[in-house]
């Protein structure tokens, strides 16, 4: 009897550790999240969307990732649908950043404001400084490469002060990081088909490749639109129909 | 030199002992002593010297002026009580010019023009002339000390007026017929019956607080420390009068008689010495202490109106911006004023007219971009040249390279023609297509000029969409 009292002590202990740890996996204090509206992502996600108050990591794919372009837009999205609507600080080196082509896909040349800094260890700092700001809604700095120390330090600031921070890859790098989500975004070639005139809207693909308390997993989507809400791309959510009938 | 005669413009207490004095012929001077050390002079030079010593004056007032060759005018109104009263300010004055190695006479009066006279005529190294007690002051003054032209000098001495006592029982009017409107203006200055104005070195300043070191400090934290204190100082000052700084500046008065200088700005009034002092943290590495700073001030060069934040009908703040300006402040001070800014849209058509970058927190433009048309996420800050391939001139390319990358055009869009604004120096009108390439990247060419039949039209990318 004793012994089976023990055993239930034991393994009532280990489950609120397992509670504890999964807590800390998620990074974010609050638990407040962004969701994409999309079930399918949202469900792969711990809390159900994007954790706020924490840091992000998004890069291009292969030739793409120096440009920055489908990165950009991707963010944009996001930052289009954070509320309430503060203005985004936007760290870059060159810039090469369009608002017009921005606006596109939500996010309002009013809200950004870009600052221009010379080399990575400086775009960290900006982002250090924006992320205790409570008078943003959300940071983004786009840099080539970054450590461990300085994630960690970022990742604490926007832990702090709730403010969201994202990572905008410009040149690929393998290097640890403590950015709860690493995000890979592509263009994909045009839905329309073939031998038809114009580019239609665009397609992405996006790959979720790492996120503290959830499995990596990948998704075709259409680009954002104007009010930055994405979409399953028309194929796939055929698809996810289609498997979801058989399972049912 | 003179006429090609070399003379004497200065010369040291020595020298005037052993008879030489200034004006003589160099030559002369040379019988009385031979071997007298001589030195060029040079006049830039020793304005230079007297203009950094009116600057160094300026902890003793905000309101200072060299004057002539020479002589330096302060206006200490208000100022003395920092200094335990006019006479403790001009023996501080004097006392510390003498331990920079440098003999000065300082006077405070009611009027400048009597200071200028006692200061030089009045024998002392320091006097100070109550209120209302020039005219007697000067009485027994040379009228040389009412800084006379050589010729009225000269005038007066001949009609036997060799103290300017003499002066005060001559009719105002027969004073000014036979020697000069000159003289009688002189007279009527330094008797503060005319105000003469000074034209100071620095604008009024009127927000400032000073701090004085008994020992001369240099480590970074007590300088820290000291901005601290002015800025707390200064920021109670500002809440008096509902003001708040734009501009700050720090002056460093250092033991060699150098002044170091920090200066921040700000992107709206403020008047919280801790986000001030943080940003004079930015900024106080770059000072040099030398051997020490023996007083500091902290001036508010622009400041503007603060009210205390105005509430809107339902009790909430209208619109605070005091964080976000914190905020930006910082960044600007580390990064300069040119790297923080906010788009705002312009109307115009040619792509890279259409953004504008305004400081972050001016008021927003109220143009809204047309979503029908369809712009690049990234636009390259000047066109590249592409080598495309076209089938017909009229069309997009169906191949491009660049960046030494080939990409085959799988779709396209366009052309969307911009045509130059006419009111612009020649440039040529744009055709623009988004094309989309195997993998699904998209970009933003365009064919430059109209087609013309011999010539190959050039193209260049533009931007990239996402």
């Amino acid at each position: 009897m004793a012994k089976a009292a023990q055993k239930r002590e034991q393994a009532a202990k280990l489950d609120a550790l397992r509670r504890q740890l999964a807590a800390l996996e998620q990074g974010n204090r609050g638990g407040a999240v962004l969701p994409f509206g999309v079930p399918v992502i949202d469900a792969a996600l711990p809390g159900g969307g994007l954790a706020l108050g924490a840091v992000h990591e998004v890069e291009g794919a292969a030739a793409e990732e120096e440009d920055g372009a489908v990165a950009a837009a991707f963010l944009a999205g996001i930052l289009a649908r954070l509320s309430p609507a503060r203005p985004v600080l936007w760290c870059l080196k060159r810039p090469d950043l369009h608002a017009p082509g921005l606006a596109l896909f939500g996010l309002k040349p009013q809200r950004l404001i870009l600052a221009r800094a010379p080399n990575d260890s400086e775009i960290l700092w900006v982002m250090e400084e924006g992320l205790r700001s409570a008078a943003l809604a959300a940071v983004v700095g786009e840099i080539t490469g970054v450590s461990m120390t300085a994630t960690r330090r970022l990742q604490l600031a926007a832990e702090n002060s709730g403010v969201t921070g994202f990572l905008l890859h410009r040149e690929s790098s393998t290097a640890a990081s403590s950015a709860v989500t690493r995000w890979r975004v592509a263009a994909l070639p045009g839905s329309l088909t073939p031998g038809e005139p114009g580019v239609g809207r665009a397609q992405w693909q996006v790959e979720l490749l790492r996120c503290r308390g959830a499995v990596p997993a990948m998704w075709k989507m259409e680009g954002c639109d104007a009010t930055g809400s994405v979409s399953l791309s028309a194929a796939m959510a055929d698809r996810l129909a289609l498997s979801q009938q058989a399972a049912g | 030199m003179a006429g090609g005669r070399r003379i004497v413009t200065a010369a040291n207490d020595a020298a005037q002992a052993e008879g030489i004095s200034v004006g003589m012929g160099l030559t002369d001077a040379k019988v009385l002593r031979p071997d007298v050390g001589i030195d060029e002079a040079d006049f830039a030079g020793d304005a230079a010297a007297l203009l950094r010593m009116a600057r160094w004056c300026d902890r003793f007032s905000p309101w200072t002026v060299p004057d002539g060759q020479d002589g330096i005018f302060l206006d200490v109104t208000g100022c003395a009580h920092l200094f335990g009263g006019e006479a403790g300010l001009v023996a501080q004055l004097v006392a510390r010019l003498r331990r920079q190695g440098i003999k000065g006479r300082a006077a405070i009066a009611d009027s400048a023009g009597t200071a200028w006279a006692i200061a030089r005529f009045g024998g002392g190294d320091t006097a100070v002339v109550p209120g209302g007690g020039a005219r007697q002051a000067l009485a027994d003054l040379p009228v040389a000390a009412l800084r006379l032209e050589p010729k009225v000098a000269a005038l007066l001495m001949r009609l036997g007026l060799r103290r300017i006592g003499e002066l005060y029982a001559m009719p105002r009017a027969s004073l000014a017929v036979r020697c000069g409107e000159a003289l009688a203006v002189r007279l009527d200055e330094a008797l503060d019956r005319t105000p003469e104005p000074l034209s100071p070195l620095s604008p009024e300043r009127l927000r400032w607080t000073r701090r004085t070191f008994a020992e001369p400090i240099m480590a970074a934290e007590a300088i820290a420390a000291s901005t601290q204190k002015l800025l707390d100082t200064l920021c109670r000052q500002l809440a008096e009068e509902d003001a708040g700084a734009r501009k700050l500046t720090l002056s460093l008065y250092r033991v060699d008689g150098r002044v170091e200088e920090a200066t921040i700005g700000t992107a709206m009034p403020s008047r919280d010495p801790r986000h001030l002092l943080h940003l004079f943290r930015e900024r106080l590495p770059l000072i040099d202490p030398g051997l020490g700073i023996e007083d500091m001030v902290l001036t508010a060069t622009l400041a503007e109106r603060l009210t205390p934040i105005q509430l809107g009908f339902d009790n909430a703040p209208v619109e605070d911006n005091t964080d976000l300006a914190a905020l930006i402040d910082r960044l600007t001070t580390r990064l300069g004023a040119r790297a923080l800014a906010r788009p705002a849209l312009r109307a115009s058509h040619i792509p890279e007219r259409a953004v504008r970058f305004q400081p972050a927190l001016d008021k927003q433009s109220p143009l809204l971009w047309d979503a029908r048309k369809r712009r690049p996420v990234r636009l390259l800050a000047r066109p590249e040249l592409i080598e495309a391939m076209a089938m017909v001139p009229d069309e997009p390319p169906f191949s491009f390279r660049w960046r030494h990358l080939h990409h085959r055009v799988c779709r396209a869009d366009g052309p969307e023609r911009i045509a130059p604004e006419w009111w612009r120096e020649a440039a040529e009108t744009r055709d623009y297509y988004c094309v989309e390439d195997e993998a699904g990247r998209r970009f933003w060419l365009y064919r430059a000029g109209f087609y013309k039949p011999d010539v190959a039209p050039r193209w260049f990318l533009h931007g990239l969409f996402a």
